[in-house]
């Protein structure tokens, strides 16, 4: 927030389609029932409601809300989150969970700040560290899960202590100020006006919905959260997927890393502090299913959305941040009591 | 020639043998029936020859090749399908995905280098396999969780037959299902004989075992203590060996 406002009439209608996009893509959902669909397609109809009604309601009371640049900087203030939580949604949906995003995301950040300060490489491999340092992180996660049959909640726990003392450590509790303008870009730039921590944001939603609901990887992990037994029976090799999609959830955190420190020009060692509750928020929003099987990355795009929009919105009408969590906090209970009702009466 | 070969397999948990030495062979297009009380050891043996459980010691030959260090997707692909007791089912996901677990046909996307799961060749070939063992599933698109037992039961037989197997085990397949299921499930032991598939039955209902098996195998603490022709033995002598009367 606080940047200059700019509109682009050109891009309004760009803005446009997508919501019409994603309502249509809600509304074929509707049409066809949500049983019916096993690609993990499905996204949380009341999600996408709670969404239209949020937007709906803070037009009304907000004059400043309903406009391009304000839709735009909703995007990038939820871009960070919503990546971490696509990440959560492909662990998640394995049943399995990752409470280290947030730290990694520091360490991922500091990572690649100092790789291009204190080593002096150039831009592409501070890029580069940034992402394999989180992904390292969640290789190891994936291993000791696997391997040493810790408890995912325990690895990850740890992980989250280990990131954040890691990046504290190299960086003497420091920010690493000053990235070369590449990466700043990442953050920083706006290419037609569009934020590129959005277009990030946007892309990796395109890219691991994919993924997530046409390919044979998105697929494991449904059955391996839905019945590992199944999974090992039909062939699957589950602790290989594991591993892979814990390795996939650090890299996402080291992009979000990436992307946080390319947008305050530094690498800072307590950035992402808490955030790994956030991202399990968005993805329990959007339709996850916190116990494995289900999980929609259209559903954590909404759902990441729901709290950029609802944070916006009472920033814009001046209410204290400290609401603003409550609200987060009650919102979700709330989507989550609405599909219980839902799917109590399609039992029935 | 015999199709599946054991011998001598042998199967510890720490300091438990849950198998001391298991042998015994399944011919081509033979029915054979396991049996044994609970912790005989029957679930563990099968887990053995499908790659779940890697046994310590023994030997298992299918058509002459050695399962013992293949993982369950080789086995299968080999021609082993076993339809598990708890059916080994995902329930969140539909019919269609249920029957192609772990064996999705793929196709490129776009002409990439990406390879995407072929929904719609999978629905087609699913409602085929339905509608050819003649279950009665409203869609191959419902999620399998929404099913009744007996229709869940379906498609995990169809996802065994699927691939054209060679070997079907069936762990407790009757044990669950109303009189006309069960004998369902009994015509599909004896269809398979005709084509030339073997079955390894697992069953603790003996008139079952006794209407379809060619042989009998018991076991008793990991050990094989009989293994006889139905029609060379009867159900008395056959209660004796599973509880160690004779």
């Amino acid at each position: 927030m606080g940047e200059p406002e700019r509109t682009h009439p050109a891009l309004a209608h760009r803005i446009f389609s997508f919501t019409e996009t994603a309502m249509n893509l809600g509304s074929m959902t509707i049409r066809r029932p949500a049983a019916l669909h096993g690609l993990g397609g499905t996204i949380r109809l009341e999600s996408l409601v709670v969404l239209l009604l949020l937007i709906l309601a803070l037009s009304l009371a907000s004059p400043y809300f309903l406009s391009v640049s304000n839709a735009l900087n909703i995007l990038l203030a939820t871009s960070v989150i919503g990546i971490l939580g696509f990440s959560a949604t492909f662990v998640i949906a394995a049943a399995g969970i990752d409470l280290s995003v947030g730290s990694v995301l520091g360490f991922g950040g500091v990572a690649g700040a100092l790789a291009v300060n204190a080593l002096h490489l150039p831009w592409p491999a501070g890029i580069l560290v940034s992402l394999l340092a989180g992904a390292l992180c969640g290789l190891v996660n994936g291993l000791l899960i696997t391997r040493a049959r810790v408890p995912a909640f325990i690895v990850t726990l740890g992980m989250l202590g280990v990131a954040r003392g890691a990046a504290l450590v190299l960086t003497n509790g420091q920010p690493v100020y000053g990235l070369p303008a590449p990466m700043v870009w990442l953050g920083q730039g706006r290419p037609f006006g569009v934020p590129v921590p959005a277009i990030i944001f946007l892309g990796v939603a395109a890219i691991t919905h994919f993924v997530l609901s046409r390919t044979r990887f998105g697929k494991y992990a449904l059955v391996i959260g839905d019945n590992q037994n199944a999974a090992r029976a039909t062939g699957i090799h589950v602790e290989r997927h594991l591993v892979a999609l814990y390795t996939l959830s650090g890299f996402l955190a080291g992009l979000a890393g990436l992307v946080s420190a390319a947008r305050v020009n530094s690498g800072d060692p307590t950035a992402g502090t808490g955030y790994e509750l956030a991202a399990i928020t968005a993805a329990i929003l959007g339709g996850t299913n916190l116990f494995g099987g289900r999980a929609s990355v259209v559903g954590t795009l909404i759902g990441a959305l729901i709290m950029g929009v609802l944070q916006n919105g009472l920033n814009l009408l001046a209410v204290s941040s400290f609401y603003q969590q409550m609200a987060i906090g009650a919102v979700l209970v709330l989507a989550v009591w609405l599909d219980q009702l839902n799917r109590g009466r399609g039992r029935a | 020639m015999s199709l599946l070969e054991l011998k001598d397999v042998r199967m510890s948990f720490g300091p438990v043998e849950a198998l001391r030495g298991v042998t015994f062979s399944v011919a081509e297009g033979e029915a054979v029936a396991l049996l044994g009380d609970n912790g005989a050891g029957k679930s563990t043996l099968m887990k053995t020859i499908t790659g779940i459980h890697r046994p310590t010691g023994g030997a298992i030959l299918f058509g002459r090749k050695d399962l013992r260090d293949k993982d369950p997707g080789e086995i299968r692909r080999l021609g082993i399908e076993m339809i598990y007791q708890d059916l080994a089912l995902a329930r969140q996901q539909d019919v269609a995905s249920n029957i192609f677990l772990g064996r999705e046909p793929t196709r490129r996307l776009l002409g990439l280098p990406i390879r995407m799961i072929d929904t719609a060749r999978i629905e087609a070939e699913a409602e085929a396999i339905i509608r050819r063992l003649g279950a009665r599933v409203p869609s191959v698109r419902y999620r399998v969780g929404n099913l009744s037992g007996g229709q869940q039961q379906s498609v995990a037989i169809a996802r065994a037959l699927t691939f054209s197997p060679k070997l079907v085990i069936m762990d407790e397949p009757t044990a669950a299902l109303a009189v006309r299921e069960v004998e369902h499930v009994l015509e599909l032991v004896r269809e398979l004989k005709r084509q030339g598939i073997a079955v390894i039955l697992i069953s603790h209902r003996l008139t079952d075992v006794f209407a379809v098996c060619d042989r009998v195998v018991a076991l008793r603490q990991g050990e094989v203590v009989a293994d006889e022709a139905v029609a060379e033995t009867s159900m008395n002598e056959v209660v004796a060996h599973i509880v160690g009367a004779s």
